[in-house]
């Protein structure tokens, strides 16, 4: 685990993307140059994320978008938050414990208040967390809540909650921003009352969010900043220069385009964030003909992951080797040998399949990042040994409710998830919702809840390389690269650094960056 | 009598195709590929959630009940209550409108008479280098899509020269100078592309009535170029002319959105957008409806204009 690159270093970036990732290297390192400046107190800046409409939320358990997790977190604060290491730290848990995976007991950071001055009780955190299993909710973690069998107070600042069975990763998933924590008793979000790092000043769905620093956080010494407003700009050459004409300060989702332009800025820097972000190839495991698993086995040799990875994302992607789990993940397994693009090995088992000569359409869309571009690459690749593809390009307007999962052969995209459990869980265990591929494979599902509640780190690790094993091998779904997410901000802002489960920080930047000139 | 006939008439007529206009609102909106639990649930959707949502936003009643409820609610004046974020509709469209009638007026306030002035220039000296140097540019103007003009207007004044703002941040407290700098560049972007078509008609209608009898007529009694242009010619203009206009600014409500969309201005524009995109069928109809009357009531006031500016119909009265 000590070098969570999948190849070799090749490149300047690669090697810096290895360094940033790699506690000891850091440590080696002996200094963060992030840190060696002395933060400073003061000052506004504007933020403009990738989206912002109507639909914008104060709820976290209704949170969507990107846009809505950086206001939640800009607000409110969970019971852990994840380092740039995807390791959850207590936050406002002070410690989160427990012998058996099953039965936690979470003590709570004394003196935090809530931005009305309410103290914060252990009542507000079994309303937080037991709110998410009510339908009305309208929780996006209602099927993750399911799992809080029982939970209650056992004192001011003591909470013992019970889960239906053995989960080590209960730490990381309460880091999520859906279970950030609100007052005990809160239905109407109008006024955001949360112990988050800043206080709601004005809040316009679709046009801005302001927040003012918190005098009273909880982690002494932030915020630095004074002021942040967030606004939302969907348009990203827009994006770009609101950027440059320093109108905004930080942005997110930077298409890789746009880097050359950014990196002739002198006053501008980007910051890539390496994550578990994918858009997959699905071959539907209970319909004609990609229930074969030869032609499954084919399809999968002709992904040239090195041409996505540098003519489609310039650089900013990972290759990936069909499994979910990203070299950031600390489960991730690096002795697999790596599927590399093959046509002739494609060619014997599109031949073993018996489907040579096959037309098919494959279903790509601007709604999947970059699916129809792959589209085209296999396309091509595919035609040299005589399976003709057609790519059937629709639009983004609904295409997770009338395509995704419906067709043969189609793309998804599935957002970076922080554990290696819910990457799984969500999307390969049998009966998933989101099962992608339809696939149902026993010894999975089993590996899947063992790890779960397995305690032993190396026995838990093997478990998790063995799955990948499973899944390169025998799921059908094929996972060229791993996309990285891309920021730009003015070199003003300091302490900006990547935090692997999404863009700006992880959501998180909030309560860590600062201005500095 | 008669013109108030015709007016009445004409009121008449544009409420009922209002009328018309809201049933195929309603009944195409629905037509869309799925509905607002779908596209609020997104990736997240499973049928228990789906149906649980529609429960709550009230979709599982049947359509015509649906209209019928919206119908009287809009008579009433309430358009009802956005169906992602509960905010009434009325709030959400009272907070944008203003912003799109202000860069309208705005934009109106420089493009009309700048329009007027082109058209008849051109018009008094059709043939000349003048009129045709001009066609050639406002035939140029036309054929630009506006996100170009905008994207390069940026790259050149914002993120080049730094003089304006890439963004047309608006706010309640805004000076003088700060109003200027942000409505600078959405309005010249809308003023290049209605600005050639009032302008191309303006001639057109002038040189017409330039050609007319009466006006050789009235050159013969002495009057000059610019008065037989101004007081003889333009008035019998009027009609066309103000029907151009008409069109033009109709534009500027719901043709607006690139101007929104790249200068992040908040609008109506997008909000539709955002309605179609989110299925948020109260905010979506409502926004469709004021489009449409803006039309109609544009529409409205020209054929009214054209009406009073026609000396056989006002020597009836």
């Amino acid at each position: 685990m000590n070098n969570p690159a999948p190849t070799a270093p090749t490149t300047r970036r690669d090697i810096l993307r290895a360094i940033a990732t790699s506690p000891l290297a850091a440590a080696a390192f002996g200094i963060d140059p992030l840190r060696a400046a002395e933060p400073k107190r003061g000052g506004r800046i504007r933020v403009a994320s990738l989206s912002s409409s109507t639909a914008d939320t104060l709820d976290p358990a209704k949170g969507d978008l990107s846009t809505d997790y950086t206001r939640h977190y800009m607000l409110y604060s969970g019971l852990t938050a994840y380092d740039e290491n995807l390791v959850a730290r207590p936050a406002l848990a002070e410690s989160i414990e427990s012998d058996d995976q099953v039965r936690w007991c979470i003590d709570l950071r004394p003196g935090v208040s809530f931005h009305d001055g309410k103290d914060l009780t252990a009542a507000d955190v079994v309303y937080s967390l037991l709110r998410h299993k009510d339908p009305a909710s309208s929780s996006r973690m209602s099927t993750v809540a399911q799992q809080f069998v029982d939970c209650r107070a056992a004192g001011p600042r003591r909470v013992e909650l019970t889960l239906a069975s053995a989960n080590t990763d209960l730490p990381a998933t309460l880091a999520a921003s859906h279970f950030l924590i609100v007052q005990d008793g809160t239905t109407d979000f109008s006024r955001a009352i949360g112990t988050g790092p800043y206080k709601l000043k004005e809040f316009r769905p679709g046009v801005r969010t302001v927040g003012v620093r918190n005098e009273n956080y909880w982690l002494e010494g932030r915020p630095y900043l004074d002021e942040i407003e967030l606004i939302g700009i969907p348009d990203e050459p827009s994006r770009v220069n609101a950027l440059l004409a320093s109108d905004v300060q930080i942005i997110s989702s930077v298409n890789p385009r746009s880097t050359r332009r950014l990196d002739r800025s002198s006053e501008h820097d980007v910051l890539e964030t390496p994550s578990g972000l994918y858009t997959d190839l699905i071959m539907r495991e209970d319909m004609h003909p990609t229930s074969n698993p030869d032609f499954a086995r084919a399809m999968k040799y002709l992904f040239d992951r090195e041409v996505i990875r540098r003519a489609l994302f310039r650089g900013y992607a990972a290759v990936a080797n069909d499994h979910p789990i990203p070299p950031s993940n600390p489960y991730h397994n690096a002795d697999l040998p790596q599927r590399e693009y093959d046509p002739d090995k494609a060619a014997f088992y599109l031949e073993r399949s018996g489907l040579k000569g096959v037309r098919l359409p494959m279903f790509a869309s601007p709604a999947a990042d970059g699916s129809v571009d792959m589209a085209s690459i296999v396309q091509e690749a595919a035609a040299k040994i005589g399976l003709r593809l057609g790519v059937s390009r629709v639009p983004a307007d609904g295409y997770w409710s009338n395509h995704w999962m419906r067709h043969p052969l189609g793309f998804g995209n599935v957002n970076p998830r922080p554990t290696a459990d819910l990457a799984f869980s969500l999307f390969f265990k049998s009966d998933a919702p989101w099962n992608v591929s339809g696939w149902n494979n026993l010894q999975f599902d089993q590996l899947l809840l063992a790890a779960r509640g397995e305690g032993d780190q190396t026995r838990r690790r093997q478990m998790y390389a063995d799955m990948q094993e499973l899944v390169h091998h025998e799921c059908g779904v094929a996972i060229p690269v791993f996309i990285s997410f891309i920021d730009a901000f003015h070199t003003d802002i300091k302490g900006f650094s990547a935090i692997p489960t999404g863009g700006l920080m992880g959501y998180s930047f909030a309560d860590k960056v600062w201005l500095d000139g | 009598m008669i013109v108030l006939r015709l007016i009445g008439r004409r009121i008449a007529v544009a409420l009922l195709t209002l009328l018309t206009v809201s049933v195929v609102i309603f009944f195409i909106t629905n037509l869309l590929p799925g509905d607002a639990a779908q596209e609020a649930l997104g990736q997240a959707a499973t049928p228990e959630t789906i149906a649980a949502l529609r429960e709550q936003l009230g979709l599982n009643q049947p359509a015509h009940l649906r209209y019928w409820n919206w119908l009287t609610g809009l008579m009433s004046g309430d358009p009802g209550q956005s169906m992602i974020n509960s905010i009434p509709v009325k709030d959400m469209i009272g907070e944008r409108l203003p912003n799109s009638l202000k860069l309208a007026g705005i934009t109106a306030l420089v493009s009309v008479p700048l329009a007027l002035l082109i058209g008849v220039l051109a018009a008094m000296y059709r043939g000349t280098l003048l009129d045709r140097s001009l066609s050639v540019l406002m035939l140029s103007m036309v054929a630009v899509p506006e996100f170009l003009v905008a994207t390069i207007a940026v790259i050149v004044f914002a993120v080049k020269l730094r003089w304006l703002s890439a963004l047309s941040l608006v706010h309640d407290d805004m000076t003088l100078i700060e109003s200027l700098r942000a409505y600078a560049m959405p309005v010249i972007t809308l003023s290049f592309v209605i600005v050639a078509l009032m302008a191309r008609m303006t001639r057109a209608a002038v040189i017409e009535q330039l050609e007319k009898p009466y006006v050789e007529m009235a050159i013969l009694k002495g009057a000059g170029p610019v008065r037989a242009a101004l007081f003889h010619a333009l008035p019998n203009a009027i009609g066309p002319i103000v029907n151009a206009i008409a069109l033009s600014l109709s534009y500027l409500l719901g043709g607006a959105l690139i101007v929104e969309t790249i200068f992040n201005y908040p609008g109506i524009a997008s909000l539709m957008v955002n309605a179609v995109t989110t299925r948020d069928m109260p905010l979506l109809q409502a926004c469709a409806m004021i489009f449409s009357a803006a039309y109609l009531l544009l529409v409205l006031v020209a054929d009214i204009l054209a009406i009073l500016a026609n000396p056989k119909l006002r020597r009836a009265a």
